[in-house]
Formats: C-alpha cells, sequence, structure tokens
C-alpha cells in the first residue's frame, strides 16, 4: 500500500536475568503506517522499543527493518531515530543545534546545518526559535524540537516512547492531531508507543495491545474496540462492564452464557475466540456502558439485565448510571444525553437492555487493573 | 534590643573570624613592602618595592616557580584524564562493585603523602631497573616522577570533583546522540564532555593548586627539579627575606584577580541570559545618572575587576617610578646613630662598673667583655631567638653571637637574623 519501510519481529524475547520483559512477540509493521504499542506501564514497551532501535540485541528472535536482519547493528547504524520518553535535547545546544546534531555528524557545514534548521523549524511551527536553548522552551515546544530532531536524521522509521505523556491534556489532544499530519506528510513508518489508549485509537492505523511481555492482540483501533481477542483487551481498551459465568451452549458464533449474577445472557464470540469456546468453559462477557439502553421494567429475557442502581451522575453529554454488578465491579451504563427526561433510580432496581451482537464473550482471564 | 545584640556579636564573630582568616596574609603582605631586612610590619622602615625585585632577580625561586608550573600542568592532565576515567568506570560501569571500586579509588587520599612519595620512587626504581635503563632515564627524571606521585591522590579529588557532576548526567543523552548516528567516541566528545566541561575546569584548578602547593610527596620525588615549596623550604632553613613575602603577595593578588574575574564573568553570563529571556536589556541595569560602559553595568564584580586592574597599573607604575634611597639612606644613619649610642651607653656602664668592680678584688679587664655580651640577650627569651628585637638587626654581631647556643626555641635558629647576614 505504502512505500515505508515495514519493521518485523520475528519470536522475540527479552530477558533481564531470570525475568521475562517480552515474550515472543511476533509483529509485522507495514512500511508508512502509524503502529502504536499499547499497555499498562511496565507491560515492556520501551524494551520491545530498545530492541527495534539496536540499545538492546533481543535474547532471542529478530528484528527485521526493510527486510534486513538488524542483529549485531548498532543504533547508529540503523535507520530508526527514537524519541526518549523523556526527549533527550542536548540542553548545552541551541535549538538548531540540537535539530541538526545528526547533520554534524555527517560533517555538514554550519550554513548548511541552519538552512535544514530553519526549515525543519517552519515545519514544526516554531520558526526564528533557532537561537533558544532547550531549557528556554515550553513542554510542547521542546516535543516538536524532539521530532524535528529525529526527522533531521531522516530515519525509515520513527520510533516514538511515550511523547505526550509529560504534557497536559490540552496540548496531548493538539499534538495527537499534529503528529498523525506529520507521519502523513512525511510518509515514514511511526512506531509509537503508550499507555493512552486514547491516543492509540486516534492515532494509529495498527494496534499491538500488550500485557506483561505478552502480546494479546493485534488489529487496527476498531477492531481492538469492537472485538477484542482476550478479557485483558477488553477491559484494557475503553470502558467495559464484565460478566462472570460459564458457557452454556455454543451456537454458530454466538454462545449463551449462564452469568453468576444475571441469568443466561446471549453474546457473541469474539472474532479471535470463534470455534475455540466449548460448552462448560469459563467466560466473560463484555458489554459496553453505550451499549445498553433502558428497557420495560421487568423484562425479561436472554439480552436483559436488571440490578440494583448505585449511583447516578450526569456528565454533561450523557447521564451515567452505575448498578451492583459482578465481583466487586459496578456496571455503567452511558445513556447520550439527547434532552430527554430522566427520572432517578438510586436505590431501586433497574432493567436494561443490550443488543447481543454489541455483547462480546472471551475466554476468562486476567482484567486490566486501573 | 536582645537583637541588635544578637547582631553586633554577629558581626564580632565574623570580624574575629575574618582576623584570624586573613590576617596573617595581609600583614606577611605589608611585610614585603618593607624595607626592614627581615619581614615584618612594625617598625616600619621604609616603602620599597626592592623585595619584588630581589625576588625576581633570585634564580632558585624562578626556577622552582618553573617547575612548579610545569608539574602542575603535567598533574592536571594526568590526574584529570585518569580522574575522568575512574569517574565514568564508578558511574557507568561495575554497578555491583561500587562500593569497593570507590574505597579503592579514594583510599590514595587517606594515605600520608610521604608514603606516597616514598613508593613512588621505590616503585618507578624498580621498573626503571627492570627495563635496564641507567640513573638518567626519563623514569626517574625528578618531573616525571613528581608528576606522577601528586597524580596518584590528586586524581582521587579531581575524581569525586567529576562524579559529582557526572551522577547529573543522564545516559539517555549519549543514547540520544548514538542513536542520531554518532560513534561511541563522537557522543562522548559532542554530548558528555561538554556537560562535564564545568567540573572539568574545576577539577583542573583543583589539581593544579594541589600539585602547587604540595610538599610531602614532592620532597621525595623532585630531583633536579625543586618545586616552589621545595625551594622555600630550603630557603627557610637558612632564614627568609621580604622577597618570599612579595611573593606571597603576588599569589594573594592573583588569587583574588581570579575570584573576582570569574565572579564578573559569572556575573556577565547571568545578565546576558536575563538580556536574551527579555526580562531586562543589559542597558537598563546600570540605572542611575552615569551610563556605564556595556561590560559593566549592573556588574559590580567587573567595576571591582576594573579598579584591581587600575590600582595594579598605578603601583607597578609607582614602583618603577620610585626610588626609597634617601629613606632607607635615612634609616641606615638612624639606625647608626642609634648603635653608636648604644655603643657609647654600654661603654659608660661598663666604665660605671669597672669602677665598681675595682673598688672589688678581681681585676676588671678580666671580666668585662663577657659580661658585655650577657645584658644585650639576657632578657630576651620570647622565644623568637631575638627575631623581633628591634636590636638584633643593630650591627651586633659580636655580642649576638653566643646568644645563639642558648637559644632554645624550637626554630633551631631558622629565624636568626644572623644566618640572613651571613648569606
Ligand atoms: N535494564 C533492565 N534490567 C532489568 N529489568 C528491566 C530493564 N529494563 C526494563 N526492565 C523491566 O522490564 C519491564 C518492562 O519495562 P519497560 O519496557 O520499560 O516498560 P514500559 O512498558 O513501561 O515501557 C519492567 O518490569 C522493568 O522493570
Ligand atoms: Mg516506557
Amino acid at each position: 500500500m505504502s512505500a515505508g519501510v515495514g519493521v518485523d519481529l520475528e519470536n522475540i524475547w527479552i530477558r533481564f536475568g531470570d525475568f521475562v520483559a517480552v515474550r515472543d512477540a511476533n509483529v509485522n509493521i507495514n512500511g508508512g503506517d502509524f503502529f502504536s504499542f499499547l499497555g499498562p506501564s511496565g507491560c515492556g514497551k520501551t524494551t520491545i522499543l530498545r530492541a527495534v532501535s539496536g540499545f538492546l540485541e533481543p535474547s532471542e528472535g529478530n528484528v527485521l527493518i526493510g527486510g534486513q536482519n538488524m542483529q549485531g547493528f548498532g543504533p547508529n547504524k540503523r535507520p530508526t531515530a527514537l524519541i526518549f520518553q523523556n526527549l533527550a535535547l542536548f540542553p548545552l545546544m541551541k535549538v538548531w543545534e540540537n535539530i541538526t546534531f545528526s547533520l554534524e555528524i555527517k560533517g555538514a557545514s554550519s550554513a548548511e546545518r541552519r538552512k535544514r534548521a530553519d526549515e525543519l523549524l517552519d515545519m514544526i511551527a516554531l520558526p526564528g526559535q533557532g537561537d533558544k536553548l532547550p531549557s528556554e522552551l515550553s513542554g510542547g515546544q521542546k516535543q516538536r524540537v524532539a521530532i524535528a530532531r529525529a526527522l533531521c536524521a531522516e530515519p525509515d522509521v520513527l520510533l516514538l516512547d511515550e511523547p505526550l505523556s509529560a504534557l497536559d491534556l490540552k496540548l496531548r489532544q493538539h499534538m495527537r492531531t499534529e503528529l498523525r499530519e506529520i507521519q502523513q506528510r512525511v510518509g515514514i513508518t511511526f512506531i509509537y508507543i503508550t499507555h493512552d489508549q486514547g491516543e492509540a485509537l486516534t492515532m494509529s492505523d495498527d494496534i499491538a495491545v500488550m500485557k506483561a511481555g505478552v502480546i494479546d492482540q493485534i488489529a487496527d483501533g476498531r477492531t481492538i474496540y469492537n472485538d477484542p481477542s482476550t478479557a485483558f483487551c477488553a477491559s484494557f481498551v475503553g470502558e467495559n462492564n464484565v460478566f462472570r459465568g460459564k458457557v452454556k451452549k455454543v451456537s454458530g458464533d454466538h454462545a449463551m452464557i449462564s452469568t453468576n449474577r444475571s441469568g443466561d445472557l446471549m453474546a457473541r464470540i469474539s472474532t479471535a475466540n470463534q470455534g475455540k469456546m466449548k460448552e462448560g468453559d469459563d467466560a466473560m462477557m463484555f458489554i459496553r456502558p453505550e451499549a445498553l439502553a433502558l428497557a420495560p421494567e421487568g423484562a425479561q429475557g436472554d439480552h436483559f439485565v436488571t440490578a440494583q442502581v448505585t449511583n447516578e451522575e450526569f456528565e454533561g453529554n450523557s447521564f451515567n448510571i452505575f448498578m451492583e454488578g459482578d465481583g466487586g465491579k459496578e456496571i455503567k451504563v452511558s445513556l447520550p444525553n439527547l434532552g430527554q427526561s430522566f427520572d432517578s433510580h438510586r436505590g431501586q432496581p433497574m432493567t436494561l437492555e443490550y443488543e447481543v451482537d454489541n455483547a462480546v464473550v472471551v475466554p476468562a482471564g486476567e482484567l486490566a487493573t486501573e | 534590643m536582645n537583637n541588635s545584640a544578637i547582631r553586633i556579636s554577629i558581626w564580632i564573630y565574623l570580624a574575629i573570624f575574618f582576623a584570624y582568616l586573613l590576617g596573617p596574609l595581609v600583614i606577611m603582605s605589608v611585610t614585603a613592602f618593607n624595607s626592614s631586612e627581615f619581614p615584618r610590619a612594625t617598625p616600619w622602615e621604609c616603602l620599597t618595592f626592592e623585595w619584588f625585585s630581589a625576588l625576581f632577580q633570585d634564580e632558585r625561586i624562578l626556577n622552582g616557580i618553573k617547575n612548579s608550573i610545569i608539574i602542575g600542568f603535567g598533574t592536571i592532565v594526568l590526574s584529570v584524564s585518569m580522574g575522568l576515567a575512574g569517574a565514568l568506570m564508578l558511574t557507568q560501569i561495575w554497578p555491583k562493585l561500587r562500593a569497593t571500586y570507590y574505597t579503592i579509588i579514594i583510599a590514595p587520599i587517606l594515605i600520608p603523602g610521604v608514603v606516597l612519595g616514598i613508593s613512588t620512587l621505590v616503585f618507578w626504581d624498580r621498573v626503571n631497573r627492570m627495563l635496564g635503563l641507567g640513573a638518567d632515564s626519563f623514569l626517574s627524571s625528578g618531573l616525571f616522577l613528581t608528576v606522577i606521585g601528586q597524580s596518584t591522590f590528586i586524581a582521587s579529588y579531581c575524581m569525586l570533583v567529576l562524579v559529582a557532576r557526572l551522577q547529573r548526567y543522564e545516559i539517555v543523552q549519549t543514547e540520544a546522540a548514538l542513536d542520531l548516528g554518532a560513534t561511541h567516541a563522537q557522543a562522548f566528545r559532542k554530548v558528555m564532555l561538554p556537560f562535564m566541561r564545568p567540573a572539568i575546569a574545576s577539577a583542573a584548578v583543583l589539581a593544579f593548586l594541589a600539585s602547587f602547593e604540595n610538599y610531602n610527596t614532592t620532597t621525595f620525588t623532585f630531583g633536579e627539579y625543586p618545586t616552589l615549596t621545595i625551594e622555600l623550604a630550603q630557603k627557610v632553613r637558612y632564614g627568609i627575606t621580604p622577597a618570599i613575602s612579595a611573593l606571597a603577595f603576588i599569589i594573594v593578588v592573583l588569587t583574588v584577580f581570579a575570584a573576582v574575574a570569574n565572579e564578573a564573568n559569572i556575573k556577565r553570563k547571568e545578565l546576558a541570559a536575563a538580556a536574551r529571556r527579555g526580562e531586562t536589556t543589559v542597558g537598563q541595569v546600570s540605572g542611575g545618572g552615569i551610563r556605564l560602559p556595556r561590560f559593566l553595568a549592573g556588574n559590580s564584580a567587573a567595576v571591582l575587576l576594573v579598579i584591581l586592574c587600575i590600582g595594579t597599573i598605578t603601583v607597578v607604575g609607582t614602583a618603577t617610578a620610585y626610588s626609597p634611597d634617601q629613606c632607607v639612606a635615612d634609616i641606615r644613619e638612624q639606625k647608626r646613630l642609634e648603635a653608636d649610642e648604644r655603643i657609647q651607653e654600654l661603654r659608660r656602664k661598663r666604665d660605671e662598673e669597672n669602677i665598681r668592680k675595682f673598688k672589688g678584688v678581681f681585676d676588671p679587664e678580666d671580666i668585662a667583655p663577657e659580661e658585655e655580651a650577657a645584658p644585650a640577650t639576657g632578657g630576651n627569651d620570647s622565644g623568637f631567638g631575638g627575631v623581633f628585637d628591634p636590636n638584633a638587626l643593630s650591627g651586633q654581631e659580636e655580642s649576638e653571637a653566643p646568644s645563639t647556643e642558648g637559644n632554645d626555641s624550637g626554630f633551631g635558629g631558622v629565624f636568626d637574623p644572623n644566618s640572613l647576614s651571613s648569606e
């Protein structure tokens, strides 16, 4: 599809002593894609990125960039540029010297470097700021200088390690759009690391969801959100309500789950698990807060849930209702605010319904802890 | 009221503190300008600059300074590079052995300099012989041995200074440079070294000063290259002249100069940074009526520096034009008169005594010469062996001579003015 340079991870294992930081990672990243690794902190995202950029060699497996095995290539020999978690701008160099450091290494003249720095400063919307020191810039400006510095090296693959985590919310949202625009303009492969599912969903072509060194699912954002392959993915990406139980009956790609608290409920088996689930298996069923709707009181059936309301809140764009759920977790219902009237049900039972296809069943597993 | 008492006592404390700290230096500096043959501030004789010219004519002192400077620079190069290597090792490699390694590296500071000196001598002598080299080889040269010997512990000082800075270095900086295509050498030179530069400068200054003032270790290793401290120590053995004070004065002035220049430079950078941030322009700071040149505006240290420069130039100018000959002649005349007077006095006393003793049994001529010496020194038990006795220099060699025997001041006659006059 695109002309960029792809990256492949083949059976990567990374160990620190006895500790396994990355377990058998297999990832194919298309050239020119915006690819994200999404996972909670400490799950091994940075470690994978360091293996791609050459700061550590995987204990097993290969990193291929553009089809070429990178084993034995140091970070200065790989066509990658890394934007570090804390940016790592050179504090004693001016902005323009920072940006064109890679040119200085190649022995470019000062005039040449200045010219290139000015072009890049224009691109990152910081014209005329080249003579400042990094310490004289704001957080967002530093961010952009770090991006310009990496792009100046003309890498085939740009690696970004949670580059927005230090910024405030407003700026973070603005930078998302900006990063995506830059990526589309330069057309190179971006590998992006984040623990923020919002960032991953809004920017990425494809996302790999990681949990404790293991990649659970690789897919585009929509698939991950709507069709998670594991309980971890379902609970980590976006808000989700979990119903625990056992598979009572499988019919095609649907299954009847006898839940612990809410009776028998019908749901769709997630694509990755179709054909793999059978009667009697421990299962988890997930329904998004926005997939639940009010139903006539006392309605019964395989897509109705009745529970006690514990709390209600008005969030502007939605009414949120919290109900007693499974295993100490609340069931959250999010009703869009369309100007309708809303009666409080606090302390009373309430009945909800959902479309069977919007409820997903996966094998029981570990949930993301927040 | 209580408050003001506290404030007063703080001021008194500060005054005592600074008097203690700077008093000796001030006195020593003053003695450099007194024409008296021995370094002393009182009685003031004549303002003179002759000790400075005496200093600059003293071959041994000059040679000592030259050797000290050569050795100082050698020590800078060796100690700073060893210190940097040690610091890198300590902060980046072997995290598990850190404590052990630290102890080993710090040990030379705790070992007496004398021991280091002797062991340097012994060790390199061995190496020299193992290589089958003669006694005049490079390895047994005083310059080499002194630099090596001093560096054994000065490198540890340097390492401490460098480690402090290196601990604030983020290794990710080097990684960023590597990632942008730099080799390890380039990353070191272009990223880490500039970061370390202030600490390297401090370490270099420290190394030079430590080398310059070192005596304990050097005394075993200097060979044919006596340093300034060695020369001074040897001189003191035969008594000192105010030329030493002149040297001390020059060192004090240079130190003050360097300190003020450094301060001015720091201040200048601060102002420039402030101006760049647009908080205030350099020109605005000066405020008042007179508009100072840019360099001086708002920078009191720079003003002081300029005043110091002008002062130095004035003093040097005066010194070349000034001649204390008349004053010195006057003083000499006065001293001669005093001496004459004293001789007269003594004569008179002797005559009186003779007359008195004449009345007695003994023949006055037998005893008189010994009795004559006694009163000149007998009352002097100050511990300085008559050094500060104003009469000491009045030319009574014949009467002073026996007094040195009874001098138990602990200085072994080092400060004995007679040794001066014999030179
Ligand atoms: N050099 C190392 N030595 C030992 N353990 C490490 C090292 N680097 C990372 N780890 C461990 O590997 C795990 C993953 O770390 P990391 O990749 O930094 O996580 P994150 O997903 O937050 O970026 C963590 O548990 C961390 O403690
Ligand atoms: Mg990380």
